[in-house]
């Protein structure tokens, strides 16, 4: 009996340390709290945030007609301000037709394709970026807000799931780093909580507009680890977990990182 | 043509130390980079850039493939009159860009 109630505390002490790994709400800390004070500056002014040059690219190709339809994203969702506030705060989302969670570069590539008639963006392209960048811009200072569906559930475990799985020649987790050794250094750079709030971003080391999917493969590659094709599902799940993850952060995108 | 972001103040006093912030969208490819066929890209930057306050050049910067794509540039001048600050940026291939802002010095 006793050596039962022993191995239930054993059970639950195991339990509370897996959820103590993953880190509070109250130590959240967006990587803009952990970078330069020149840097945080660049992203404050948007005469100085590069990401801002983009972001005027989407705001023209809104309302530019593309395609067989001859449609623009504005004759259906007319002015972005209104009308995208707070959608890139929600996503990745649940796709009914396609029984997954999509994220916001693919939801613009289906809107392309099925009520424009034209060609999809190629991933990580100029414009796709642009408009991502744009619709992001939108929920600036919203808080993220993953909804709460039972349909997403099997997709955030397989991306919580990855967080924490080892891979890689140097047999790494995400969770290793920004989990556990947050604030710390990796080779002289600040290592972030890994909080998906900004994206897509404009890197200084990129000089230029990236999306959330680029700096996964950077992190894979940097763990020798296999990097997957853009828009892959387990890009897509291990979006929605680090969206999830970081419920509640205010968005920054375009934010500016080093 | 290139986007260009500016910031210079609407309004200052005269005699006033303004700061003034251009940003402008460009590659800024060096020339150096091979693509993945393993061919150098041609170079390919801004070369100059100007500042003009009532047509009076206040500011002027060579660029070299050393500087980072997007080029931003702040610096300051002293509010003398009323009037229009322009920018120019030229360079590789003809790359020709302007804009430019009215001030009010009170």
């Amino acid at each position: 009996m006793i050596r039962g109630v022993a191995a239930v505390l054993i059970g639950a002490a195991l339990s509370v340390s897996v959820i103590a790994a993953e880190i509070p709400s109250s130590e959240r800390k967006s990587g803009y709290d952990l970078m330069a004070r020149e840097i945080r500056a660049m992203q404050d002014d948007d005469t100085a945030n590069p990401g801002m040059l983009s972001v005027l690219d989407g705001e023209a190709l809104w309302t530019r007609k593309a395609g067989a339809a001859g449609k623009s994203c504005a004759d259906c969702h007319s002015d972005a301000q209104s009308s995208m506030k707070g959608v890139a705060a929600r996503y990745p989302a649940f796709d009914a037709a396609r029984g997954r969670p999509i994220d916001l570069e693919q939801r613009i590539n289906i809107c392309r394709s099925d009520q424009q008639k034209a060609t999809p963006f190629a991933f990580e392209s100029k414009d796709l970026l642009a408009l991502s960048a744009y619709v992001g811009r939108q929920s600036r200072g919203m808080p993220i807000e993953i909804p709460d569906d039972p349909r997403l559930k099997p997709f955030l475990e397989a991306g919580r799931d990855m967080f924490n799985q080892r891979q890689g020649q140097l047999n790494l987790s995400c969770a290793q780093c920004h989990n556990d050794n947050w604030g710390q250094k990796l080779a002289g750079a600040v290592i972030p909580q890994g909080h998906a709030n900004g994206y897509p971003m404009y890197r200084l080391e990129w000089q230029a507009l990236g999306s959330l999917q680029r700096r996964l493969r950077n992190c894979l590659v940097g763990m020798r680890a296999v990097s997957y094709a853009l828009g892959a599902p387990e890009y897509v799940d291990l979006e929605l977990y680090l969206m999830w993850r970081a419920r509640g952060m205010p968005v920054e995108t375009p934010a500016v990182r080093p | 043509m290139a986007r260009a972001l500016i910031n210079v103040p609407a309004k200052a006093k005269r005699g006033d130390i303004i700061e003034i912030k251009t940003l402008i969208s460009h590659e800024m490819e060096t020339g150096f980079r091979p693509d993945n066929t393993g061919k150098l890209l041609p170079r390919d930057i801004i070369t100059d850039f100007v500042c003009k306050y009532n047509g009076q050049e206040i500011f002027r910067a060579e660029l070299y493939p050393a500087i980072s794509a997007n080029p931003f540039f702040t610096f300051t001048t002293v509010a003398t009159e009323s009037g229009t600050i322009s920018f120019e940026w030229s360079g590789d291939n003809g790359f020709s860009a302007t804009e430019s802002a009215k001030i009010t010095v009170e």
